[in-house]
């Protein structure tokens, strides 16, 4: 079977057309680069995705600093990792890369701040 | 609570006669169902202040719009609220038109209005380079002048409050009792009790009045669409620019604003409800195909914001101006549709003069001021003028609106000012950010941040114009 | 008066790296005037990923992207003044801002580099009929009450406009607990960038209708719902097509418009389809000393893209500051046949440097190739895969073609199906 699929690794979003057998990949055609081939097949096997949303601050400029997730995270626990970062609340001051949630939902992924906030 | 007078609305009407009321050793009352004044038919028409050669010679409106016209002058002075004086041309686009011009010029004389004449193409051309190839003459009315109307009553209702009036938001009357020589009026804000009670209640003037059972009053709401263009497009026309009135009104205008943008409409449409002020398809591309004919240049790609207004029509075509049938001491100032803005001084000092004549001579106020100080306007400052006021005060140096030019301290100042703004569109009325061309995109946020740090409330208890027109839920986490 | 020999007008991405690069080449006095209270620019609402990966060879938050150069900012000794805002840039370099610490400031400035950014537009634009209630916001508005300032502002969402920021907030309202109905978009193409429809729409079942539009707002306090229809070829809403669909909240993402008043105070030249200055290849407007990069100068998708352009502009300003920028002989660029435009709108053929043209289509082409032409001779032909109005692209002007130019010469840019 062939699945047709966009590329997200990049802005580029170069179309990508899948032989898929089961669920093993065959093979991927129209990536333009090897972060392409990758996502292609990682799509089909078990599609990821990074996060980035906020988390409370307490004592900040702001009432919340955005995060990020370390590395991707399977589609599907997007909703999950959400509710367990809403559940933080982290104290300023906070710098860029700081970890907020390590190792979040045991996915081996960490929740790290991507602004600073030196507090009022 | 118990007042001498209560006023119902907090139009133009209604905050002129209050301003007039506060005149005398008069306690008077201002009840506005809305979260602040001028949130009627007052902050959605064509801002201007008529000649007053369109009423028919002998009515209260053509009385009312030529010494209207007058007092203006007065008012504005003493207000500090600009009135810039542009005249005005009714256009003809057919020898028959033209023919209609010479009926409004004998109706304007014979109403008393200076400086009437029609101009043939030629001269017309040269008065407004703009405009249309089809038209051919055109009715000069040189004392024709443009006004922001919501600036007129927010003033206007501060001038009130200062000489002692009280202005009471949020306030619907329900119900109106009358026992032993006294009005008891139930209210969205309690009872409140007053000897004499003013309806300047506007499309629900016929409500209003009939709440005392004084049926007579029978309001059509004619309801009209505009749109506003950028500031880069306000000098297409120089002139308030007419087309010859139809059965519905004066036409589709185009108009320059006193604060330099270019206004077109209004159409006009009778519709039921009198607090539908949505705009329709149908309106907005009626009075496009309209302007155009008058100044062709006239184009939505420069359209910053669109919305519409409810005049309040009277089945008689005329004011209804005076005591009611069923109770001397309740007055009606309904059916105020144009030339109501410009009538409206002069609607405010017969009003006075009525109460004064029913109570037998009212004591004047020893003390009352006249004058509303000027706001800080930063964006009309001389450079010099601008460093000498930011030492003074740190927050006029922060630009909150950057379209506009406003400044943090301005927006301060109109939270606190007497009625001041509760909410983001009534900042956005008196200090005018958020009126520019990004229309409060991004503004908006920091005009909520400081109305709540200001009222001392939470960001999310914000509203765009009171109500439940709240404009942030909760916390996002 | 202060001296400067290099005012920057912005604070965010373009303006930072125009400042940098002008240091870097050894200007001595560079300060940047920034209205916010930070620097970073609308790269500090802007906390998901995509940023960088051209420039920095990796995938970058906008705060983690704006973070990098700020660090650089803040290792020289470029001065910095935030939440000040310019004024006015007179004739003759003297630059007027505020703030509500120093008062009323001025800079003479030998040079000047205008990096204002864009701004959304708003619903006015649109002329939506219906009702005006709180609830209708651009999709930046609401970007900054989620991501800076914490509030949800609204829970049952319509999105029209499938540029990036419409896309990117379809998935942020829904990441924080929101359901987006719908997004809307009048074209029959997206505005926004593939990878943005597959992981912001198709990866929460967020439905995209093209060709599709808002033809009515209800509600009288609070929006309460929406009238859609689909429209014509000519865009028009067509009759029969109307759906109602209840949301509270509505939000724009209908184009950026450069933010060029204080531009036009300055009588700096403005190009009609950009809304930006007209600029030659080092970025210099048609007012001497003055400069423009970055969405002040064309809207642009990537910001690896304004970083780039905003340092040709700060070393355009410094050879400018050093008295090194020679005159030149300029011939205009036009885009023709799909291409809406291009910039820099004039170019040197005394140039001794490649260079690159930035173009933008203004419909979807498949297959199709992009030609430069000058005086009947096709200079260049390339095949691309797919040409989108969302995207920007460019082509290379190398030297040799330029000295087969003349003063009357002009570079064509087109679409060749």
């Amino acid at each position: 079977m062939i699945k047709n699929l966009i590329c997200v690794a990049c802005p580029l979003g170069c179309p990508i057309e899948v032989e898929v057998d089961g669920t093993q990949v065959v093979s991927v055609k129209g990536n333009t680069c090897k972060r392409g081939d990758e996502y292609a097949r990682t799509e089909i096997t078990n599609p990821v995705r990074s996060l980035t949303t906020s988390v409370k601050l307490e004592g900040g400029m702001h009432p919340v600093v955005p995060v990020k997730s370390s590395g991707a995270i399977p589609k599907d626990k997007m909703f999950q990792c959400m509710e367990a970062i809403n559940s933080v609340t982290i104290k300023a001051p906070v710098k860029i890369g700081d970890v907020v949630v390590e190792n979040i939902l045991g996915l081996g992924v960490d929740i790290v701040a991507t602004n600073c906030d030196s507090g009022k | 609570m118990e007042y001498d007078v209560a006023v119902i609305g907090a139009g133009v009407v209604g905050s002129l006669i209050t301003r007039e009321l506060s005149r005398y050793n008069v306690k008077t009352a201002l009840l506005e169902r809305c979260n602040d004044c001028a949130m009627g038919a007052t902050k959605a028409n064509s801002a201007i202040v008529h000649a007053g050669f369109d009423a028919v010679p002998g009515t209260l409106k053509a009385k009312l719009n030529v010494r209207g016209v007058e007092l203006m002058k007065t008012f504005c002075k003493e207000l500090n609220v600009p009135l810039q004086n542009n005249g005005a041309l009714v256009v003809a686009f057919s020898e028959g038109e033209k023919a209609h011009l010479e009926k409004l010029l004998d109706r304007g004389v014979r109403n008393g209005v200076p400086g009437l004449y029609v101009a043939d193409r030629e001269e017309l051309v040269k008065l407004e380079p703009n405009i249309g190839d089809t038209a051919v003459a055109a009715l000069v009315a040189p004392t024709s002048s443009i006004v922001c109307p919501y600036e007129l009553t927010i003033a206007g209702v501060e001038n009130a409050v200062t000489n002692g009036a009280e202005f009471i938001r949020n306030c619907q009357v329900t119900a109106i009792d009358y026992t032993d020589g006294e009005f008891t009026l139930a209210t969205t804000q309690g009872e409140i009790k007053a000897d004499y009670v003013i309806n300047a209640a506007g499309v629900h003037s016929g409500e209003v009045a009939a709440l005392i059972g004084d049926n007579s009053i029978e309001i059509v709401v004619r309801h009209g669409d505009y749109y506003l263009l950028d500031k880069s497009q306000g000098t297409l026309a120089s002139h308030t620019i007419f087309q010859c009135p139809t059965e519905m009104g004066k036409g589709v205008l185009v108009s320059p604003t006193v604060d330099g943008n270019l206004i077109v409409g209004p159409s006009a449409e009778d519709i039921d409800d009198g607090d539908d002020v949505a705009t329709t398809e149908f309106g907005l591309d009626k009075i496009y195909t309209m302007a155009i004919k008058s100044v062709p240049k006239v184009s939505l790609r420069n359209a910053i914001t669109s919305f519409s207004g409810n005049r309040a029509h009277p089945t008689t075509d005329d004011f209804i101006i005076g005591s009611s049938a069923v109770n001397e001491k309740f007055i009606n100032a309904a059916g105020i549709e144009s030339p109501g803005l410009s009538s409206a001084p002069a609607i405010a000092e017969m009003v006075a003069g009525i109460v004064n004549d029913l109570a037998g001579g009212l004591e004047r106020k020893a003390d009352f001021n006249p004058v509303r100080p000027e706001p800080v306007r930063f964006r009309h400052m001389s450079t010099e003028e601008r460093a000498e006021l930011i030492n003074k005060n740190k927050a006029y140096g922060r630009i909150v609106c950057r379209c506009e030019t406003i400044t943090e301290g301005e927006i301060v100042d109109a939270i606190h000012a007497p009625a001041g703004a509760r909410d983001v569109d009534g900042v956005k009325r008196r200090t005018r950010a958020g009126m520019g061309r990004c229309q409060g995109g991004f503004c908006g946020s920091k005009v909520v941040e400081i109305l709540a740090r200001e009222l001392g409330v939470s960001m999310n208890e914000i509203t765009k114009f009171g109500g439940e027109s709240r404009i942030m839920y909760d916390r996002t986490k | 008066m202060l001296n400067y020999d290099l005012v920057v007008v912005g604070g965010g991405p373009a303006g930072m790296a125009a400042a940098l690069k002008a240091k870097e080449e050894g200007v001595e006095k560079v300060v940047i005037l920034e209205r916010a209270e930070t620097l970073g620019g609308i790269l500090e609402q802007c906390i998901h990923t995509g940023f960088g990966l051209h420039y920095f060879g990796e995938e970058l938050s906008g705060p983690e992207y704006a973070g990098r150069f700020i660090e650089q900012v803040e290792n020289t000794d470029i001065d910095v003044y935030t939440d000040t805002m310019v004024l006015n840039v007179s004739d003759s370099n003297v630059v007027t801002a505020v703030n509500n610490k120093d008062g009323l400031l001025q800079f003479q400035a030998i040079a000047v580099v205008l990096a204002m950014g864009c701004r959304e537009r708003p619903r006015g634009a649109l002329s939506i009929a219906g009702s005006r209630p709180a609830g209708i916001m651009t999709a930046g508005t609401a970007q900054k009450y989620v991501n800076i300032d914490g509030y949800m502002p609204g829970k049952k969402v319509v999105i029209l406009g499938s540029g990036d920021i419409g896309l990117i907030m379809a998935r942020r309202m829904t990441l924080e607990g929101a359901e987006v109905k719908v997004v809307c978009e009048l074209m029959p193409y997206s505005g926004g960038l593939q990878r943005n429809i597959v992981q912001c729409l198709d990866d929460f079942g967020i439905p995209l209708r093209l060709s599709c539009t808002v033809v009515k707002t209800h509600g009288k306090d609070r929006l309460e719902g929406i009238t859609i229809a689909n429209v014509d070829e000519r865009l028009k809403p067509i009759p029969g097509t109307e759906e109602y669909i209840e949301c509270d909240t509505l939000l724009l993402s209908v184009g950026l418009i450069p933010e060029n008043e204080l531009s036009k105070d300055a009588g700096v030249d403005l190009d009609m389809i950009t809304n930006g200055p007209v600029v030659d290849e080092y970025r210099e407007t048609l007012r001497p000393g003055v400069f423009a990069c970055g969405n002040v100068l064309q809207v642009h998708d990537l910001v690896d893209y304004v970083t780039e352009e905003s340092q040709i502009a700060g070393k355009g300003a410094a050879d400018y500051i050093f008295g090194k920028k020679k005159g030149g002989t300029f011939i205009n660029t036009k885009g023709i046949n799909g291409v809406r435009y291009v910039v820099p709108q004039r170019v040197n053929i005394e140039g001794e440097k490649k260079l690159k043209l930035y173009f933008r289509v203004g419909q979807v082409f498949k297959g199709a190739r992009v030609v430069v032409e000058c005086d009947g001779e096709v200079l260049s032909s390339r095949k691309k895969v797919k040409l989108a109005p969302g995207e920007m692209e460019n082509v290379v002007i190398t030297p040799e073609m330029l000295k087969k130019m003349n003063k009357d010469s002009e570079i064509i840019v087109r679409v060749e199906e």
